[in-house]
């Protein structure tokens, strides 16, 4: 079974935003809550009782469900190392970029379920933003799938040999990109500030103001898993096959807490931009892909 | 040769019945004709589909001489998926006619042009004489502008029609230059003439010629820039009407272009890269014009657009394989477009046929006046969700599969290709994945504004799920949408048959066996998936079964006294896109001005307009109608006068070549001074 991958991303979702938590507040000088408080947090909030809104239909009852469901099977098919996904197959990260689509989907309309006209703000930027971080994950899956000659993850990663110098930089700019994915799809900060107090300005939180219990506890693992499930991505560009568990193991969980750290420092030193400010900035991310792509077709020798 | 005999038969026999009985019977007997066909022409398409050639010839006359019918796979696979949609369309139709019951000419004429239409269909699929394929093509035409123009009273709907007809002659006309262009060359009325005669000339004539035929069926299909007539024909239409044309009637443009480069023998690289060049943006542009669309059918017709353009994508990166001799790359194209035509016929005309049956309850298509009718008409609203998913290509309904299977292609053939066909390769995978995106935020904004939140205006009483009737025909498409995706493998073996023609020889045996066994896994990730999703809502229903759950009014953020009109609109949804791609765009606004220290009420309205029609149709419409305008003499309205121009023109036909002789005669005269 490869069923390894699944366990220690869900094991690294746990302990992820509490030290994402931490970092911050040690920058700024506070004690803080300690690692396990988000956690501690949704074990509470499974076991309250729910308010729906009078509005809301069947769709917000079965949104967060779809939700959460969509993320753990994106992170089915994320390998590890030197063995692929729960289940893999040639092109299932157009499966993995699709089954997080439908997720949102549902999230978007769950958020214009309850009638409000904030849900509805939050789900018009997200729709939107969505659609603008999309390309610059295909296009660098493209350049992925050019420079091994393979179309799923697992064999991507497998074959991923660090060649000429050029790949290094690649893989540093790979690696940034999915940072950023990371931190538009979690609406964290430059994009969306989650701890802000002003509705007008959000983004994800103000579409799920109105869930609460179980369902509020679900659509936030949702959110940890998936920070967990981009930090495996990124580690998988530094977990060559050849490494023993003893290795690559070790080697994951520090990816995996550096990339929170990183988070975490993003988060203490910058300030969220102007809303109109963020399309430019996510499409920047394209662009980028664009550089990898052309970095590709340079070590292949395509060009010059 | 038995079977096509009976189906001119019965539709003859049948669509004279139908003037004759009640007004009620004329939706039934319509559907019995319609079912005879379906059932008598899938005999022939089943075998054909199976790889069996049917081919016969019947003499014609003088006029038109021999006559082919020919059915191979693509054939055999577009009747088929044509006659389910027919079936629906038939079944949705004659309950939704029951509206217009007082109406009886009308409805006959309606439901003989139905019959007519499906007939005609059948033979553009079988003919493969070129005149006898333009005269079944012409029926077509009429009889489809005939169903668009149901409700004639309506100046729009005319309006609509006549459009239509003009541009779906001006489609043919290109047709007819291609064809006569190949049978002065060869003699021929045969297809074949067309490999013939396009394997004996140098490839850029081949592809000039490819252009003619691919100018005619772009029209009806609707590619960008000849797409213009298709937003106002589909929203004229009644609904299940609007479901067949976007379903099936613009596919007949699909077919054409297939059929042509599975004859034509040419550069097939430089094809491809036209094909992907133009699918590319005819799909961006169809959504984007989408998304600002707030006439819920108008919206529709532009995701035709749209999908129109991803199926152009296969057909496309098919080509690019047949050029770059990738087998796996022309097979992924083909095939994925050749389902994504079947997988949009079926979404396309579920949600047309329930916009029909929004239109029927609430008297509006304007989705900003509708909100909260999921309470009113859950089913109704489940299966326009079931095709919006669908339509935005998400697992684990069919629009993904088809997708899927055409981003393989792109993928794979990325890593195999030189350097052109890798960057014509990314760009249409950005293409795709636009699309994807901003069908999502278009059909998050449909779904959410129609059918959830709160009512915008007041909803008539009588808004209610229809009968069952009217829900047999959606629920038939859903399942049908649903197996698709949850069985892809069954589905792609299927159109590995009429695909593989494309490839040709033995390795078409070998290459859908790939795709097989990945599309078992997808399958599988499928099943994993809904599994994953009731798991996790079975565990939340347990856990929360003995918790409190409330009822309270939405959180407004201490606001207590909301109204409905409080909530996002379609427009303020979609607002934060428009602004970003504001300079394709034309909006026209109208705003009423603030004056005064108590201001009446004031207005602001917004018109999307398109300006590739504007550029190409309208302005171009205007200098014709000026130069024109200048002969408006010539008709005075005098029955003398135009007998006068009769005669003059007689005359000058008869003394044309005298007078060229004349002609001839002085430039002699001058050339030897």
């Amino acid at each position: 079974m490869n069923i390894l991958s699944f366990i220690l991303i869900v094991f690294a979702s746990l302990f992820f935003s509490g030290i994402i938590i931490r970092t911050k507040s040690i920058f700024s000088g506070r004690k803080g809550p300690g690692i396990f408080q988000p956690l501690k947090d949704i074990w509470r909030l499974f076991r309250k009782g729910a308010v729906y809104s009078k509005t809301s239909s069947f769709i917000f009852q079965i949104a967060p469900s779809i939700y959460f469901a969509s993320v753990l099977m994106a992170i089915c098919f994320i390998p590890f190392g030197n063995q692929p996904g729960i289940i893999s197959f040639k092109g299932d990260f157009i499966f993995f970029a699709y089954v997080l689509a439908l997720g949102k989907f549902f999230i978007i309309i769950s958020a214009l379920d309850t009638g409000s006209s904030f849900s509805g703000m939050g789900a018009s930027r997200e729709a939107l933003y969505s659609l603008l971080v999309e390309p610059a994950f295909f296009i660098l899956m493209g350049s992925f799938a050019l420079l091994t000659g393979h179309t799923s993850f697992f064999e991507i990663f497998s074959s991923l040999h660090f060649g000429s110098h050029i790949s290094y930089a690649i893989g540093i700019l790979a690696a940034f990109v999915f940072v950023i994915i990371a931190l538009i799809e979690n609406s964290r900060m430059p994009m969306d500030d989650p701890k802000t107090h002003l509705e007008l300005t959000m983004i994800h939180e103000v579409m799920i103001l109105d869930n609460s219990g179980f369902d509020l506890g679900l659509l936030l693992s949702a959110t940890h898993l998936k920070f967990a499930m981009y930090g495996a991505l990124i580690a998988n560009f530094f977990l060559t096959p050849n490494y023993e568990w003893y290795y690559s193991i070790p080697i994951f969980i520090s990816s995996q807490i550096l990339f929170a750290i990183v988070i975490g420092t993003i988060e203490s030193f910058m300030a969220r931009f102007r809303m109109n400010h963020n399309p430019q900035y996510i499409f920047m991310l394209t662009s980028i892909s664009l550089l990898i792509y052309l970095g590709v077709l340079l070590i292949l020798g395509k060009i010059v | 040769m038995s079977i096509i005999v009976s189906i001119i038969i019965v539709t003859i026999l049948l669509t004279l019945l139908i003037t004759l009985v009640k007004e009620e019977w004329k939706g039934n007997v319509a559907l019995i004709t319609v079912m005879i066909n379906v059932a008598l022409s899938s005999c022939l398409a089943i075998p054909a589909l199976q790889g069996h050639l049917f081919e016969h010839f019947f003499y014609g006359g003088l006029v038109f001489g021999n006559i082919t019918i020919r059915i191979d796979a693509l054939s055999g696979w577009f009747i088929l998926l044509m006659n389910f949609t027919a079936f629906t369309s038939i079944l949705y139709g004659r309950s939704y006619m029951e509206h217009y019951k007082n109406q009886s000419a009308n409805l006959s004429m309606h439901f003989i042009s139905f019959v007519i239409n499906h007939f005609a269909m059948i033979g553009i699929y079988c003919l493969q004489n070129s005149f006898a394929f333009l005269c079944v093509w012409e029926i077509m035409a009429i009889t489809s502008f005939l169903l668009i123009i149901f409700e004639h009273h309506k100046i729009q709907t005319l309006k609509a029609g006549i459009n239509y007809l003009i541009q779906s002659h001006i489609s043919i006309m290109f047709m007819t230059v291609g064809f006569i262009w190949v049978n002065s060359f060869t003699g021929s009325f045969d297809f074949n003439a067309i490999t013939k005669y396009s394997s004996s000339v140098s490839p850029a004539v081949s592809f000039v010629l490819f252009l003619f035929f691919f100018i005619g069926f772009a029209i009806k299909s609707g590619f960008v820039p000849f797409h213009t007539w298709l937003p106002y024909a589909h929203p004229a239409a009644p609904a299940h009407v609007s479901g067949m044309m976007s379903g099936v009637l613009i596919k007949l443009g699909i077919y054409g272009i297939l059929r042509i480069l599975l004859l034509i023998k040419g550069d097939y690289l430089v094809m491809g890269y036209f094909i992907l060049t133009i699918s590319v943006i005819t799909g961006v542009y169809g959504v984007i014009l989408a998304i600002i669309q707030h006439n819920i059918k108008k919206l529709l017709a532009y995701h035709s657009i749209e999908n129109i353009g991803i199926i152009g994508i296969g057909i496309g990166i098919g080509c690019v394989g047949l050029g770059l001799n990738n087998d796996y790359l022309a097979f992924a194209g083909f095939a994925g477009a050749m389902l994504h035509t079947l997988n949009h016929s079926l979404f396309k005309s579920l949600l047309f046929y329930v916009s029909g049956t929004i239109y029927q309850a609430t008297n509006t298509m304007d989705i900003e006046r509708l909100g909260g009718l999921i309470k009113k008409m859950p089913q109704t609203a489940t299966l326009f969700l079931i095709a919006a998913l669908a339509i935005c290509g998400l697992p684990p309904f069919n629009g993904f599969i088809s997708e899927f299977l055409i981003y393989s292609g792109l993928f794979k053939g990325i890593s195999g290709g030189e350097l052109t066909a890798t960057a014509f390769l990314v760009s249409s995978i950005f293409g795709m994945v636009i699309i994807g995106g901003m069908a999502m935020l278009c059909f998050t904004k449909a779904f959410g504004i129609i059918f959830i939140g709160n009512e915008r205006h007041l909803l008539p009483t009588t808004v209610q799920e229809p009968e069952f009737g009217k829900l047999f025909p959606k629920y038939l498409i859903a399942t049908l949408i649903i197996f698709i995706g949850v069985i892809p493998q069954f589905f792609v073996s299927i159109v590995s048959e009429p695909a593989g023609l494309f490839i040709g020889g033995a390795i078409s045996k070998t290459q859908p066996m790939e795709f097989i066994d990945t599309l078992q896994s997808v399958s599988i990730a499928v099943v994993v998936f809904i599994l994953l999703s009731l798991t996790v809502f079975w565990i939340k229903k347990m856990t929360t079964k003995s918790v409190e759950i409330l009822i309270k009014p939405t959180w407004n953020c201490g606001y207590v006294a909301p109204t409905a009109r409080l909530q996002y609109t379609a427009n303020s949804f979609v607002r934060s896109f428009r602004k970003l791609i504001h300079p394709m765009l034309m909006m026209n606004k109208k705003e009423g001005v603030i004056k005064g220290v108590f201001p009446k009420t004031i207005y602001s309205e917004t018109h999307p307009y398109d300006r590739i029609e504007l550029v190409l149709i309208d302005i171009p419409l205007l200098y014709l109608k000026g130069f024109i305008g200048r002969f408006k003499f010539l008709q005075n309205g005098n029955s003398q006068f135009y007998i006068l121009y009769g005669v003059l023109f007689i005359f000058i036909i008869i003394t044309f070549p005298l007078l060229l002789n004349a002609v001839i005669y002085v430039i002699e005269l001058i050339k030897q001074i």
